[in-house]
């Protein structure tokens, strides 16, 4: 079980003038179960990447195997794929369209054909899920305040029980509380049902304390792919490429540049306090 | 998919077509299509044809460009020469079960054909070759003796190049909700009309309030920056006709005498 992306290439605006390489030679594994994090500049292809993760994008050459079979084979269920593979959008918020929150949910198991009581009770759980409490359930989305009607289209898409769930930029827009919450219960989630999930941003601080693998792209190809503390090693090739280590990073190199034995490779704040109060103490 | 429909998007070039002053470009594409309706004879449309092919050619837009925009019409086209086919009375040229084709039905049909798209090529040359700033400036130029009359000729301009801008935003928006929707399982390909119809309320729903929301922010950052209509308003790049511009209007000129000429000896 588990999603293969083997050489895949993708260029927009094929013959003309403007065509734009997006993704350039683009091998991944993603196994199952896995927190992943994906990061990279605007313009880096992450968006691209994460649309054929669920056949949205049609590679321009390449091919990406679900489970082991071709998901662009003549004779492959698109549907069931995207069932599986699940994608929300950034500011997913603007896909909101039914006239209440619980009918909106809906519509993504409506579509999978579920009966009306299976389709109701997922829409519940996906609601539970991201903090929606009950109240709100029969009033109108668009009557709610951001956050929540992100955590609503979240939801519609949690409803569908995908495998891999895949969110881009899922804070964008948000202020730090709707930021840590909405990661939180991400987190959570992840905790509580065992799927993938790939978490597209473009900050190593929002992803550091949660993801463990990180992969890195800029220009369209895959730059790092490896465990956080590894990663975030290469503090000034990704100063290079616009991204930026998570802070702690910079602190420790900086202490070790000034011959205190600390660790370098810490990713977390937590692990930063403890890292030097074990010199001190 | 949508993103085919070209007609209101600008095509970047470097080209004479390009820097001719919009007001030229909008009397050329009126003219043009007034002249596709002088003549009526096979003669004159070759004329029309071989302008239309030059002026692309200057344009330095692909063909391919120009093009696509006519798919969006192919089904009226398609109805308009049937119609014209098969229900113009006049000599029977071939005759299928029930339905003639006459002769002068098929003349008919070939010649609307040949408007509607010569039509629709030659409008397409003018978006595709000036930014909708520029051509609301010469629309306003153009349209300024309309004043005297009251018409609000400041206020319909302004209207016409925002929602000539929004086209490419709003097509961008549609291809963005529906991936979105189809993540989530829906479908727009399949079923009867009236399925297909249903299909389109979650794709219809966030695209109306996403427009709404964008005009209100936008007459927001217009009334921010003092925005209060044409009154005393001065361009920062006011129009001035060049030497190219005079040359185009003598072309211009040429080519419409050229074609009523042939329409009264031809």
């Amino acid at each position: 079980m588990s999603l293969i992306l083997d050489h895949v290439n993708y260029i927009y605006g094929g013959d003309t003038a403007l065509a734009v390489h997006a993704l350039k030679d683009v091998n991944l594994v993603i196994p199952d179960g896995q927190f992943i994090g994906l990061i990279g500049h605007t313009g880096s292809g992450k968006s691209t990447l994460v649309q054929h993760l669920n056949g949205l994008i049609k590679p321009t050459s390449g091919s990406i195997y679900y489970n082991g079979e071709d998901i662009h084979a003549e004779d492959y269920d698109k549907k069931k794929l995207r069932s599986k593979v699940g994608l929300v959008f950034q500011y997913p918020e603007h896909q909101l369209f039914e006239i209440d929150v619980f009918k909106d949910v809906c519509f993504g198991p409506k579509n999978l054909g579920l009966s009306k009581q299976e389709t109701e009770l997922r829409a519940y759980a996906a609601l539970k899920q991201v903090g929606i409490e009950d109240d709100y359930f029969y009033q109108s989305p668009f009557d709610l305040s951001g956050g929540q009607k992100r955590r609503v289209a979240i939801a519609g898409v949690l409803a569908m029980k995908p495998e891999i769930l895949i969110l881009d930029e899922p804070t964008a827009g948000l202020d730090p509380k709707g930021r840590d919450e909405i990661l939180d219960q991400i987190a959570k989630l992840k905790e509580e049902t065992g799927i993938t999930v790939i978490l597209v941003s473009h900050s190593m601080e929002d992803v550091a304390k949660y993801v463990e693998r990180i992969i890195v792209m800029n220009r369209g190809s895959v730059l790092y792919d490896d465990v956080p503390r590894e990663v975030f090693q290469h503090y000034k090739e990704l100063e290079q490429v616009g991204l930026a280590a998570p802070q702690v990073t910079y602190i420790m190199q900086a202490l070790a540049a000034r011959g205190i034995p600390v660790r370098t490779d810490v990713t977390t704040i937590e692990e930063a306090r403890q890292e030097i109060l074990r010199r001190y103490v | 998919m949508i993103r085919d429909i070209t007609l209101g998007q600008y095509y970047q070039a470097d080209s004479v077509i390009h820097k001719l002053d919009p007001r030229v470009k909008l009397t050329a594409t009126l003219a043009f299509i007034i002249s596709l309706f002088v003549v009526q004879s096979w003669i004159g449309y070759v004329v029309a044809a071989v302008f239309l092919a030059v002026v692309i050619k200057l344009s330095k837009v692909p063909f391919g460009y120009m093009v696509k925009g006519m798919k969006a019409i192919v089904f009226i086209l398609l109805i308009t020469v049937v119609f014209n086919l098969f229900l113009t009375p006049g000599e029977p040229l071939v005759t299928l079960w029930k339905l003639t084709i006459t002769k002068e039905g098929a003349r008919i049909a070939g010649m609307m054909a040949i408007r509607l798209s010569f039509l629709i090529i030659g409008s397409s040359v003018m978006t595709l070759t000036t930014t909708p700033n520029s051509l609301t400036d010469g629309m306003e130029k153009l349209m300024r003796p309309l004043k005297l009359f009251k018409v609000p000729v400041h206020e319909v301009a302004m209207m016409m190049s925002i929602a000539l801008r929004f086209i490419p935003i709003l097509l961008e928006e549609t291809d963005k909700i529906m991936k979105a929707q189809i993540a989530r399982g829906a479908d727009f390909e399949s079923g009867n009309l009236i399925k297909k119809a249903k299909a389109m309320v979650p794709l219809l729903v966030p695209l109306f309030i996403s427009a709404f929301r964008r005009a209100n922010d936008l007459a927001m950052a217009m009334e921010a920056r003092c925005y209060r209509g044409g009154e005393n308003r001065t361009k920062m790049k006011p129009l001035q006709y060049k030497a190219r511009d005079r040359i185009a209007y003598g072309v211009l000129a040429a080519y419409f005498a050229g074609c009523v000429l042939i329409r009264i000896y031809l």
